[in-house]
């Protein structure tokens, strides 16, 4: 468990750590919470030339509502932030569900949702809760920022559209249009296990019927899946079982998941479809309540 | 006025672990603690390949990375006749490959350099030319006629095939079958785990040219037998070899066979004339060290519409991996497999069993194994269960009406082994009443009228821990029995040693107990250390639950040889004949005057102050310690499970344990043990495996794919106890260390098979990942094999 020898850069300014980044020409890593990166280091699998520490760097770890609604985390923002945050509970339900669920208590506590989200693992939890939420990602670079969906960010496993000197500053949420409930189920055979499979789905209520919808699907394909067809179905509807119903078909459908050592590729697609399901009646069961 | 025994820390006193006491601070003196002057860092440069002729190894870029000191290959290997190295089962292992690669992860090269970090980059400019062979994953493959020759290096060996061996009646297991009323069979395979201690392997080898001798230190369960080995090996003289077992993070058999890295060590350190350091990595250890289990079985049991079992059938399939390396006694060729069923009244049984070379790592006794007894009590409690269902006779029911009775001791197994003790009922019925058998057997039924799977899970049975007894048991010939050695000082104080080795059991505060009781010297004056070849007696080392049966008792008698002394000079002090003296714990008194006495501090001051005329001075001794026979603990586990049967996924509701070794010498340790075994039994039901691709590829090579459970998912455990002394141990103890791991996976999953029991379902091999259990729901059909290898039998 022994690292390849690498530079170490800890800048203290965004800035600074794009111009690390757009010298070391595409031989640099971003070190954020760093429990993917360190890991896959000790063990070889990668053997970045540089590190860029950007912990040093103020005024990103936060996660905040707009007046609007929109919500922003920056790219600081632990993991265990976003599993303590009350406020955030009421605000953003698909991600309060998901945050706990999120690996071990010990990589919660160090690891970030932006880090998380630009490792591009299919397994990642984050990156089909983004997706749901129809989130993005802002990018700073040398040419200054750029937003991105994380729906078009992840474009194949372990990879992103990101630029070698571009930093994820900062995911953003938008505003809802109505009222956001929603639910993160994961199947995994241990606390801190990849997902054998794992379902986000994110809804938004007006007037009794669902105004936007959106399913991210994790671990069933070669990267985070975006099951739209699914959360199309839902759109429009009172989120009733049939539609409900509909929804987890079309989502077992999308998934393109394999047999593997942690299920079938058939076992695995039948599980999606339980886990929209079990989402679907946990949402409407809490509307009952509520109302 | 006698001591309170459980205030000296005697017999019976939950003690707190000395042990403890540095390791919580941080200043244990594990392997990787240890720094000797000018020591090198040495690193393995594994095969990633499963099957593969090595056509060349170019090891000239490694030599030229800055801070290289040697590269060692095979060939430098064999040029000093030390490529191979014997194994514990008469076979040979490569030590670095040569001729070919055997499995993924097998030894071919080490680089020994300033730091380990750039011994890695040396192993990474080795250039290894491979030509890819067909890889066997299984025995069905290495079985296939026409199926390549794994070990194409020993002469005489045609085929795949290990061994073959047979016990057992065949003709009179026949004519039960004949007879009987049912017949029930069952198919299963007990997955390749791996122990995993917390601490990987790792040594540092020091030989010193001027004095010419070899200190290693060495994370070995044995170092005695590891001396013998290297003295045999290495061809050093062994009064010149030094082997120091320090503080071990975990051993459960992982750390009992000799791997190429502690032999690479070595020579690296004699031709550098430096200390040399090597650690294994965790995948390293993963990959290629001592696993346990990868067993296949077909059963059949021979019953009578009554209930009772008339006799058994069992054949197995071991796989062995690339090199036959089990360290278990050498007439027993599948360990003591055949010591299924031994808690029960069976007249007649027959085992086949065959074990193949395969292209995975070797091994095969390691993880709380005592000798392949864990595959032995699965596939007994499974088929036991399965014959239950197929008489549709309650489970609990049929174990009463086939255990064996508290009066039928000393009891003959159908294979030959000699049970001497045991209250098997008593242990069922009070398993029976914490978990409240009946009410639940009412409460699932109520839940099944609701959708809802509920299912219970027993499991009783007893094992022989405590190898030897001398006469049959032996590693490499070495006749298994061990030792203590005790040193009184003057001031009543003590040191005691002895020839097994602790890894985490706590010897140092159990040992320390027995003396308390047999002397009644506090605990807390007795310093217990063992590991150091060069000041432990010679003892056989510590696994297969051997410790407390073996070298508990030599603590035993050798402090009653202590006592013999000192009851000599209490006589001399009291100025009476020995015959008048009468011992209470901790002092020797006249008899018919107990106002007049000597405590054993006053005795053991005495020994270098004021003894008799003619008496050797001193009050030291020791003992070595052969068993008439090995204990026999019982256990009764009994698991109550839920499982969704939409997802497959099952929940552990309560957990009974009713455990009885005999004497317990400090009752928190005893449930530290069980608590663990239990641990390990859940992950082996649940989480736990190591399978292979078709190509060979390890998956389980990491904590990401070879799971191990975590404080979230363990269930709880509700601990009861039964006492049977041992009627030969010295104390009346029995081995315990092993039992819940033994025991409880059957437990676990008879209990999810019974919650689906409305399925037809029969089997579903471990572990009961919810894919499984889920298929086997809407299938209506068993679940075996171990994916994603589809080919297995």
């Amino acid at each position: 468990m022994y690292p390849s020898r690498f530079r170490y850069e800890a800048p203290s300014t965004v800035a600074e750590a794009v111009a690390m980044l757009a010298a070391a020409d595409g031989e640099a890593k971003i070190l954020a919470g760093g429990q993917s990166l360190i890991p896959m280091m000790k063990l070889r699998f990668a053997a970045p030339a540089m590190i860029v520490d950007i912990n040093g760097i103020g005024g990103l770890d936060y996660h905040r509502s707009d007046p609007d609604g929109t919500y922003r985390i920056g790219a600081l923002c632990r993991h265990a932030d976003l599993e303590k945050s009350a406020a955030l509970a009421d605000a953003q339900p698909t991600i309060a569900a998901a945050a706990p669920l999120v690996a071990d208590p010990l990589v919660r506590t160090r690891g970030t949702l932006v880090g998380s989200v630009c490792h591009a693992d299919p397994q990642g939890d984050w990156a089909s809760v983004m997706v749901s939420l129809e989130g993005a990602i802002v990018a700073q670079g040398p040419n200054g920022h750029r937003s991105i969906q994380v729906a078009d960010l992840i474009d194949g496993p372990f990879q992103t559209v990101l630029a070698p000197d571009e930093i994820a500053v900062e995911a953003v949420i938008p505003a809802a249009r109505g009222a956001r409930v929603g639910g993160y189920l994961k199947l995994e055979r241990r606390v801190g296990d990849f997902a054998t499979v794992g379902v986000a789905v994110s809804v938004e209520m007006s007037g009794g019927s669902v105004a936007r919808a959106g399913i991210g699907l994790t671990g069933v394909g070669p990267a985070t899946i975006n099951a739209s067809d699914a959360a199309a179905a839902l759109v429009g509807t009172v989120l009733g079982a049939d539609a409900v119903d509909a929804a987890a078909q079309l989502a077992a459908e999308a998934a393109q998941p394999r047999s593997d050592h942690r299920g079938s590729a058939d076992y695995k697609r039948h599980v999606v479809a339980t886990f929209v399901r079990r989402i679907g009646a946990q949402i409407q069961r809490s509307e009952h309540e509520a109302a | 006025m006698a001591l309170d025994e459980i205030k000296i820390g005697g017999l019976g006193a939950s003690r707190r672990r000395v042990e403890d006491n540095r390791f919580i601070r941080g200043k244990g003196n594990y392997i990787d603690d240890i720094a000797l002057p000018g020591m090198l860092h040495m690193e393995i440069l594994r095969s990633p390949l499963a099957h593969a002729r090595i056509r060349s190894i170019d090891v000239s870029a490694a030599w030229a990375v800055p801070g290289v000191r040697m590269v060692l290959t095979g060939d430098m290997l064999a040029a000093r006749n030390l490529a191979w190295m014997p194994t514990l089962s008469y076979d040979t292992q490569a030590v670095l490959a040569t001729d070919k690669v055997r499995f993924q992860g097998q030894e071919v090269a080490c680089v020994v350099a300033d730091d380990p970090y750039i011994a890695k980059d040396g192993c990474e400019a080795i250039v290894v030319d491979y030509e890819p062979l067909p890889p066997i994953v299984n025995p069905t493959q290495a079985k296939a006629p026409g199926a390549p020759l794994i070990r194409d290096d020993k002469t005489g060996q045609d085929s795949n095939v290990v061994f073959d061996w047979e016990v057992g009646d065949r003709e009179g297991t026949d004519r039960a079958f004949a007879q009987a009323d049912v017949v029930s069979t069952i198919d299963m395979h007990y997955p390749r785990s791996h122990p995993s201690p917390i601490e990987a392997c790792g040594s540092i080898a020091d030989f010193d040219r001027a004095t010419s001798k070899l200190t290693v230190y060495m994370t070995t369960q044995a170092p005695h037998i590891i001396r013998a080995a290297v003295a045999l090996v290495a061809e050093l003289p062994e009064h010149m070899i030094r082997i120091v077992s320090p503080d071990l993070g975990g051993g459960f058999g992982n750390k009992v066979p000799v791997y190429p890295g502690y032999v690479v060590s070595i020579l690296a350190s004699i031709l550098l004339e430096c200390p040399v350091k090597w650690i294994e990595d965790k995948s390293g250890n993963l990959i290629s060290t001592g696993f346990g289990r990868d067993i296949y079985l077909k059963g059949e049991m021979a019953l009578r519409n009554d209930g009772r079992i008339l006799g058994v059938r069992m054949h197995t399939d071991s796989d062995h991996g690339a090199f036959f390396s089990d360290a278990q006694p050498s007439k027993f060729k599948i360990g003591l497999m055949h010591s299924a069923f031994s808690c029960y009244d069976i007249p007649v049984a027959h085992l086949t069993a065959q074990g193949v070379y395969t292209n995975k790592a070797p091994g095969g006794v390691a993880y709380r194994c005592s000798f392949r007894v864990t595959e032995a009590m699965y596939f007994q409690e499974r088929m036991v269960q399965a014959a239950a269902a197929d008489l549709g006779m309650d489970q609990a029911e049929f174990r009463r009406i086939n255990l064996v009775r508290d009066d039928d001791f000393p009891h003959r197994t159908p294979w030959g082994f000699l049970t001497d003790s045991g209250q098997y009922g008593k242990c069922l019925d009070l398993g029976l009443e914490a978990i409240g058998y009946e009410d639940f057997l009412r409460q699932k039924e109520e839940a099944r009228q609701r959708g809802r799977l509920l299912g219970i899970g027993i499991s009783t049975m007893t094992e022989p821990l405590g190898a030897g007894n001398s006469r049959e048991y032996d590693i490499l010939g070495i006749k298994m029995f061990d030792s203590a050695e005790l040193k009184v000082h003057m001031t009543g104080k003590a040191l005691l040693r002895t020839g097994a080795k602790t890894q985490g059991q706590g010897h140092e505060t159990t040992w320390a107990q027995i003396v308390a009781h047999e002397l009644g010297i506090p605990a807390e004056d007795v310093l217990v250390e063992e590991g150091d070849t060069d000041t432990a007696p010679f003892g056989m080392g510590t696994y297969a639950s051997r410790s407390t049966p073996v070298a508990g008792a030599a603590v035993a008698m050798v402090s009653r040889k202590i006592r013999a002394k000192a009851r000599k000079i209490a006589a001399h002090l009291l100025e009476v004949s020995e015959e008048d003296i009468e011992w209470e714990l901790g002092r020797f008194s006249v008899r018919g005057a107990p106002d007049r006495g000597v405590t054993i501090q006053e005795c053991a001051i005495a020994a270098y102050s004021n003894m008799p005329d003619g008496m050797e001075p001193g009050l030291e001794n020791n003992a070595y310690y052969d068993p008439p026979n090995l204990t026999w603990p019982f256990a009764c586990y009994i698991a109550t499970v839920e499982v969704d049967p939409e997802t497959g996924v099952w929940d552990v509701l309560r957990v009974v344990a009713v455990d009885d070794c005999g004497v317990r010498i400090n009752p928190m340790i005893v449930e530290g043990q069980i608590m663990g075994g239990l641990t390990e039994a859940y992950a082996m039901a649940n989480m736990q495996f190591i399978t292979f691709d078709e190509d060979g590829n390890c998956i389980g090579s990491n904590y990401m794919d070879y799971l191990l459970p975590t404080a979230w998912e363990t269930p709880g455990f509700e601990l009861h106890e039964v006492v049977t002394p041992c009627p030969h141990h010295p104390i009346g103890a029995k081995g315990i260390g092993e039992c819940a791991t033994v025991g409880g996976p059957a437990a676990f999953v008879n209990a999810v098979i019974d919650a689906i029991g409305d399925s037809g379902v029969r089997n579903i091999d471990m572990p009961l990942l919810p894919d499984r259990v889920h298929e086997a729901i809407t299938q209506g059909h068993d679940v075996s094999g171990a994916p994603p290898v589809k080919t297995e039998p």
